[in-house]
């Protein structure tokens, strides 16, 4: 179906995509559970995918939108695997609070 | 490159010597040592004689009509055909020349030396060093050749300083004496200052002919006559530095006394025969440097004849058998630099062959005297010997009155043709040719001396029992006395005759009338004769008068057994603040404090740094990941905004904040 | 009219977004995450991402946040406790997003061609081909190899998940 213009300026839609990010980094950062923390960067991988979509519109690319499609592709296999180390990780210390894994420290 | 003479194996064949006894020699019986150890060097000799008469047979068919002769003329030079050093502007071979000086000189080096390494098989029979001895000794003799042959400077300086390796190494051969390994180390350490002034030499000369080769030099020195003195002092005086330290003349002689700590062969080869005129033979082979400047020469005879005096006067009162004929070795030089220095060469080589002779004679009989004793050297515990060992008494009254400059001995001839030489000098030449004859006087002295006192007289310990030494031993001695007898016989005239190719002075020569060279002869006798004399009054007739007159004069008599302090004025002045300085300021202050210092310093940081930078690493993902934003934020930063319109913009944001 | 939808579902993201950070069970938050995607399939269908928009919906909002869910209820986590941890984190953190958001902010509303009222038409003008028909034609002509370097990624995740989410099972160890 073919499209119709509309009257959304593509920085609206960049302003958006932005706030997003920041809010996700800002969960990544605050928020003390692991689980919670993997959930913002998913949402940090879903604000940068508007960008791309608004772009692909912008210009008139698909790629931009297969881009986006691979994401979502690499993001699904990314929260899979990353699910599963979670999992490991809680049946080794039994917490998911995030400042009570640190075995990396020096 | 001339076939027959193959002068390559001179040097080669005690180099063959060395690794042969170096390397396999504590594994090979005594016998073998001692073949490969003689015999080599005898090889060495039969090829110099060949040389020689290769070459001499020349100028008896020197006729047009001849036909061709296998025999070979003098100069000859010969190089490898590949270059040492190839340097753009500068090309040194390793060449080897050949000419009346050199084959006079091998004749020495190899003749005596072979003679002397003879002597050394019974010498050094037992001891348990004894591979390792022969192969430092023909170490030395490789070197020593390859010094003599040297076509070129440099490659003069290569056996100019391994003669000082193998000095160095046969001092100090009985090692874990202390005083020994001290003496090698001296003696190695005042050539090195010597030899500082020979490379400075070498430089110079570079520089100025732009070659290092003799012959080349001596030709571009000829085509340009009108070069006298300036750069070609500075050149003569550099390499007469180098010349003082490698034959022991004022300033740098304080070695050789220290090196007797050697085996006596060691001395007799090394530090009176050979070694030791090393410099005297530079000077000949430059000799057409030094023709040029006044100055130098002028210098050259005065170091020389204030050495000969000098030690002269502190053998009259030395106790020990080899200091006393160590310090007349460095008389005897100081004699052959004088005549070097009133540019009589060929009388310096003359007089440089007959002390060969005789001086490796006195050395070899103070040798079997010592051997005979059981190692005693001091001439106060002897006496009495020229019934017990007679072969080395007669012997060394034939080196003594050779030395002592008795006609018709060897030390006649030469010491006269020197002192004849000097006299002809002028007004100088003449107080040089007073303090030769003073020295005389002095020579025929203190060698009296040393003879009354070894081998006169009752013993003075009766409870040695000398023995007369083996063959190997007493063959040496006959042979040396015989060329000390007749060593002189071809006089000065015929020597020069032969030489003059090579060492002919560039300059006017004077000459003297029949009857004045007798009358310098009588008085030379009659000189020597006197000193005798003396000897004989206070060492024979009345023994107890030396005793009387050393308290009569104490402060004197202490100067000279003391060898003018000049040991310890050169410790204080020139040692001690060395060692000083090297201990305190660069060892304390330079090595571990600066230095080390910086390196702590350096640790510190590195370490101070990782202590801070620790922190960072705690473990906690949140904190990592604040930083991963941050850095983020602080590349986007960079990257996004116009920075070059942001500075000046800020700039004067700031300006007008602090105007108001 | 879009305007309307847009400021509506734009909203409903940051809504969700905020909420997800306010929350303090884990569950809680993956619910609003879900909002939040399922607002974003909507501004992709305004975009005229159709396929994208419904690939959102089954993948992102139907797998992916359904996994997560699961994963909270399988390890029962609790409520977020108060623990030490780093204040770095706060410090830090806030001060450097803020910037990046003014950073971006910034670059986004003073660069050309960015605020331009009026967008470009459509992706294409043909009549009878549509978003998905033009999507899978470049998908499966020029970049089919990527795509199925994709689909070996996705075998690897799941071999790699298996192998790290597996209990060590005792009875399983070989006896010899």
């Amino acid at each position: 179906m073919t499209f119709l213009h509309h009257d959304v300026p593509l920085a609206w839609y960049l302003l958006l995509s932005a706030a997003l990010f920041s809010l996700g980094v800002i969960g990544f950062l605050v928020k003390r559970n692991l689980i919670t923390v993997f959930l913002s960067i998913e949402l940090m991988l879903n604000a940068v995918n508007l960008s791309f979509v608004a772009f692909a519109y912008q210009w008139h690319q698909v790629r931009g939108q297969i881009f986006v499609f691979f994401v979502m592709m690499v993001a699904a296999a990314e929260a899979a695997v990353g699910l599963a180390i979670i999992i490991a990780i809680f049946r080794v210390r039994s917490t998911l609070a995030v400042d009570r894994i640190d075995l990396m420290k020096l | 490159m001339n076939e027959s003479l193959h002068l390559w194996l001179i040097p080669l064949l005690p180099f063959a010597g060395f690794l042969l006894n170096g390397i396999l020699g504590s594994r090979m019986p005594r016998r073998l040592v001692t073949a490969v150890g003689v015999l080599l060097p005898l090889a060495s000799f039969a090829l110099v004689l060949n040389a020689f008469a290769l070459t001499s047979i020349t100028a008896a068919k020197s006729c047009p009509s001849c036909g061709p002769v296998s025999a070979v003329l003098l100069p000859d030079v010969e190089a490898l055909a590949h270059p040492w050093l190839d340097l753009g502007t500068l090309r040194v071979d390793f060449s080897f020349v050949l000419d009346q000086l050199s084959l006079v000189m091998l004749l020495v080096v190899t003749g005596v030396g072979f003679v002397i390494h003879v002597y050394s098989v019974g010498y050094m029979k037992g001891d348990p060093g004894y591979a390792r001895y022969f192969s430092f000794l023909n170490l030395f003799l490789f070197f020593m050749t390859v010094l003599v042959l040297a076509g070129n400077i440099l490659l003069m300086f290569v056996g100019w300083e391994g003669v000082g390796l193998a000095s160095y190494l046969l001092i100090g051969f009985w090692f874990q004496k202390p005083s020994a390994a001290e003496a090698g180390k001296k003696a190695f350490i005042v050539n090195r200052i010597g030899d500082l002034g020979f490379l400075i030499g070498i430089f110079l000369l570079l520089g100025a002919f732009g070659t290092l080769s003799f012959f080349p030099m001596r030709v571009s020195l000829a085509m340009s006559p009108a070069s006298h003195g300036g750069m070609l002092t500075v050149i003569c005086l550099c390499l007469l530095i180098g010349a003082t330290g490698k034959s022991a003349q004022l300033p740098l002689y304080i070695w050789l006394p220290d090196a007797m700590e050697g085996p006596t062969p060691v001395s007799a080869l090394i530090h009176a025969a050979t070694m030791v005129t090393a410099g005297v033979y530079m000077i000949a082979r430059t000799h057409f440097l030094f023709d040029r400047s006044d100055f130098a020469l002028a210098t050259v005879a005065i170091v020389g004849a204030a050495t000969a005096i000098f030690a002269a006067t502190i053998g009259l009162v030395q106790n020990d058998i080899k200091r006393v004929l160590a310090y007349s070795t460095i008389s005897q030089l100081g004699y052959m630099f004088l005549a070097c220095g009133v540019a009589a060469y060929s009388a310096a080589i003359f007089h440089l062959v007959t002390h060969a002779f005789f001086k490796a004679l006195l050395f070899l009989a103070a040798g079997s005297v010592i051997h005979a004793l059981g190692g005693e050297q001091d001439l106060r515990k002897m006496g009495g010997l020229r019934t017990k060992l007679p072969v080395t008494f007669w012997t060394m009254t034939v080196g003594v009155l050779a030395i002592a400059g008795i006609f018709p001995f060897a030390g006649f001839f030469s010491k006269d043709a020197i002192l004849c030489a000097a006299f002809l000098q002028g007004a100088g030449g003449k107080s040089l040719w007073f303090v030769g004859l003073v020295t005389a006087l002095l020579t025929a002295l203190y060698m009296f001396r040393l003879w009354y006192l070894a081998f006169l007289g009752e013993p003075r310990t009766p409870d040695a029992h000398p023995h007369e030494s083996p063959l190997s031993m007493r063959a040496p001695l006959v042979i040396l006395a015989l060329l000390s007898i007749c060593g002189g016989w071809i006089g000065i005239q015929r020597f020069s005759a032969y030489l003059g190719p090579a060492t002919a002075a560039n300059r006017a020569m004077p000459t003297a009338t029949g009857q004045l060279e007798l009358m310098l002869s009588v008085a030379a006798v009659c000189v020597a004769l006197l000193g005798w004399l003396i000897a004989d009054w206070f060492y024979r007739r009345q023994p107890n008068r030396p005793a009387k007159l050393a308290a009569a004069l104490p402060a004197g008599y202490k100067l000279l057994a003391n060898k003018y302090y000049v040991d310890e004025i050169y410790g204080a002045i020139i040692v001690k603040p060395l060692l000083v300085t090297s201990q305190y300021i660069l060892g304390w202050v330079v090595d571990t404090g600066i230095l080390g210092g910086i390196a702590w310093l350096l640790a510190g940081i590195a370490s101070l740094t990782g202590m801070i930078l620790q922190r960072w690493q705690s473990g906690n993902l949140r904190s990592y990941a604040a930083w991963l934003a941050a850095g983020a934020a602080a590349v986007l930063l960079f990257l996004l905004v116009p920075w070059a319109q942001v500075w000046p913009a800020s700039f004067d944001f700031l300006w007008k904040v602090v105007r108001h | 009219m879009h305007l309307i939808l847009f400021f509506l579902f734009a909203g409903l993201c940051l809504a969700g977004a905020i909420n997800l950070l306010l929350q303090s069970h884990p569950i809680n938050s993956a619910l609003s995450l879900i909002v939040v995607m399922t607002s974003l399939a909507v501004l992709y269908l305004l975009l005229g991402a159709e396929f994208l928009a419904i690939a959102q919906i089954i993948v992102y909002a139907g797998a992916v946040m359904v996994l997560f869910t699961f994963v909270v209820m399988l390890l029962n986590a609790g409520r977020e406790e108060r623990t030490l941890g780093s204040r770095a984190a706060a410090r830090i953190g806030f001060p450097a997003v803020a910037a990046l958001l003014a950073v971006l902010a910034t670059i986004i509303l003073r660069a050309h061609g960015l605020s331009a009222a009026h967008l470009g038409v459509g992706l294409t003008d043909a009549p009878d081909s549509s978003n998905l028909v033009v999507l899978s034609q470049v998908l499966f002509h020029e970049l089919l190899l990527p795509f199925e370097v994709t689909s070996v990624l996705i075998l690897i995740a799941i071999l790699g998940a298996v192998a790290l989410a597996r209990r060590d099972d005792p009875e399983r160890t070989v006896e010899k």
